[in-house]
């Protein structure tokens, strides 16, 4: 198990000697103890179940009655009035932001993180391999805050002339359109660029983690066979780890989704009136770096519902991604069981 | 190939064979030792933010750690303009309730864990185990909007340290049963059998076998979680306003931390808050930091491994 992900992938294989664990009801002796402890730890086993569902019965019974007060429509409403007599908020400027900047994240951390985990698992000297692994988790040990005011004060500076050119080769799109408001270290892009940094732990963890059960047969199969070593590497290891990579990006798109303070440091809120732009050079709010920013403000219940509301709209894509990063593992366990 | 190719072509006609074949082993040769350098550059280019995050914080919030007052003084009545004061509240805070956290949810997730590897068999183990992976993809800011939801909008409550400790308890748990589950997979079945062929119930097997056999481990898991949650900004700032002053009741009143300092100093904006945002972020790393070497150590006087 990684100790940045908290996820498995060798998650309910067989006990290490290979055999499956003693049935539980066998193992049992029906006395006292036996039965308290027992049930304790199926206690606290329900208790994560009920803590899981209980995040969703909340978000949604808080954001109802929100949601019905609201005078324009929760899901294509760009506006944001959250408070007042008649409030009108719709998602789909955080929508758009929050997925730009998890998408960029991706794009860039999930190939370099696979290198990174090929460089440990199969380049690195032996000296290194470890100091190697710890070296790239640390990254992760940085807080989010720090990482947000790192960006913004000090390496955000280096973005502006970076941003410049790609406005000069490909301006003429939409999408990479820069127009100096504002600045480049405020803008989605390098959101993007930092939530890279940010999820490239997990993504090489996880990566690092599946690259270093390809069997050694495999490896040495095709190297006996005159395969270069990259060429073992794209024969044997990578569609062994295909399944493992595709699930460290999903994980990946889950905490770039939810990742706040960062974000909410870097990016500069849009005025109101401004008219939606398609440019990665844009500014905006993710789903959570608006609730961050308003934290202080939650005053009413009609105002809480409509953060919580959006709270929701998190919740339900970062289950989704994560379920779907779930349903990927439990795949890959079925074809090398 | 291709490149080798067209140099090849200005070759006499005769040696074109014997090229061809030396030709073809040189793109092979190309493009392992391309690979071989990309993978070396990703590794440097991962390790540059680190790298640069690390020594800017050393080197602007450095000045501030080597003076005693920083772990002597609160800001109390440090006004924005001012230089100094110290960082003492917030450390304290975070320590506490970061301990506060670990105390609730290193028993629920230990013995989820035990239930995942020593009880739990079919749908509602396997529902469990989903709902973990669910949990631990749940976002910060997430949890602390679930425990407002029940805490402040429910229940009515203050918003004080104890709520955060408790958003942050949603955070730890999945990384401790994730952790615990694996170590205690490694202890071998023969231990087990040994166990209950003495007669010994299920419940002692678990207590005095299998669960001091993965002690380390576990702890390496409840420290490595620990450092996880540290850095958590979201839900303090959600849940746990921050005051200049100590304050180290959970249940009454504000509470500082280090994540909290951060975030204030920061919208100071002004040069000597600044350098507190520095020294506070270079503090709260080098806390996280040591707890985490201090988790690999402990790691290493595990008596199972992988």
């Amino acid at each position: 198990m990684s100790s940045i992900t908290g996820h498995s992938a060798i998650d309910e294989l067989p006990t290490s000697d290979g055999r499956p664990p003693l049935e539980a009801d066998r193992a049992g002796t029906g006395r006292l103890g036996d039965r308290i402890f027992g049930g304790l730890a199926t206690g606290a086993g329900l208790l994560v179940v009920a803590l899981v569902s209980l995040v969703g019965v909340f978000l949604v019974v808080q954001a109802v009655p929100s949601l019905l007060n609201n005078n324009a429509n929760f899901l294509t409403s760009r506006e944001w009035v959250a408070s007042g007599a008649e409030p009108r908020f719709g998602i789909v400027d955080l929508l758009w932001a929050t997925i730009v900047t998890s998408v960029i994240a991706m794009l860039i951390a999930v190939p370099l993180g696979v290198a990174v985990a090929l460089f440990i698992t199969q380049y690195a000297p032996p000296w290194l391999t470890r100091s190697a692994a710890t070296l790239v988790d640390l990254l992760a040990a940085v807080p989010s805050i720090v990482y947000g005011f790192w960006g913004l004060t000090v390496a955000g500076q280096y973005f502006e002339p970076f941003a410049e050119v790609v406005d000069r080769v490909l301006g003429w799109l939409p999408v990479f359109e820069y127009t100096g408001t504002p600045s480049a270290k405020s803008t989605l892009a390098f959101a993007g660029l930092i939530l890279a940094i940010m999820i490239l732990p997990i993504v090489t963890a996880i990566s690092r983690e599946v690259f270093a059960q390809v069997p050694t047969t495999h490896k040495e199969g095709a190297l006996a066979l005159g395969a270069t070593k990259w060429e073992m590497i794209r024969v044997a290891v990578l569609p062994f780890g295909k399944p493992g990579i595709i699930s460290a990006a999903m994980l990946g798109l889950g905490r770039a989704l939810g990742e706040t303070l960062a974000v909410t440091l870097l990016l500069s809120a849009l005025n109101t009136s401004s008219a939606f732009s398609f440019s990665i050079f844009g500014g905006g709010e993710t789903f959570a770096s608006r609730i961050a920013n308003d934290a202080g403000e939650f005053d009413s219940a009609q105002k809480t519902g409509a953060y919580i509301a959006a709270g929701l709209v998190l919740f339900i894509l970062t289950f989704i991604v994560n379920a779907a990063a779930r349903v990927v593992i439990e795949r890959r366990k079925a074809f090398t069981e | 190939m291709s490149a080798v190719r067209t140099l090849d072509e200005s070759a006499p006609p005769a040696t074109t064979g014997v090229d061809d074949f030396g030709g073809k082993s040189t793109g092979r040769a190309l493009t392992d030792q391309l690979a071989r350098v990309v993978m070396w550059a990703a590794f440097v280019i991962a390790l540059i933010p680190l790298v640069w995050i690390l020594g800017t914080t050393v080197l602007k919030g450095g000045q501030m750690l080597l003076d005693a007052s920083w772990w002597g003084n609160s800001q109390s009545g440090i006004t924005a303009r001012r230089v100094g004061g110290g960082a003492v509240h917030a450390i304290q805070g975070t320590l506490i309730q970061a301990f506060v956290t670990a105390l609730i949810s290193v028993p629920i997730g230990v013995l989820t864990a035990v239930y995942l590897v020593e009880y739990g068999r079919g749908r509602l183990a396997k529902t469990v185990s989903f709902m973990v992976d669910i949990l631990t993809g749940i976002p910060s800011i997430v949890a602390a909007l679930f425990i407002y939801a029940v805490w402040v909008v429910t229940f009515g409550f203050q918003r004080i340290g104890f709520a955060v400790c408790l958003a942050l308890t949603m955070l730890m748990i999945p990384t401790v049963v994730r952790s615990t589950e694996e170590m205690l997979k490694l202890v071998p079945n023969e231990l087990r059998e040994a166990s209950y062929a003495l007669g010994v119930p299920k419940w002692k097997t678990i207590m005095k076998i299998v669960i001091p056999t993965s002690f380390s481990g576990i702890v390496t898991g409840v420290l490595l979680g620990l450092a996880r949650v540290m850095g958590e900004t979201a839900p303090l700032i959600i849940l746990g306003p921050y005051t200049k002053v100590i304050a180290t009741n959970l249940f009454d009143g504000l509470m500082a931390t280090l994540p909290t300092m951060i975030y204030q100093e920061y919208s100071e904006n002004l040069q000597p808050a600044v350098d507190r945002v520095w020294g506070a972020a270079l503090t709260l790393i080098l806390i996280i930091f040591l707890l985490n070497i201090l988790g690999r150590f402990v790691g290493r006087f595990s008596k199972v491994r992988n």
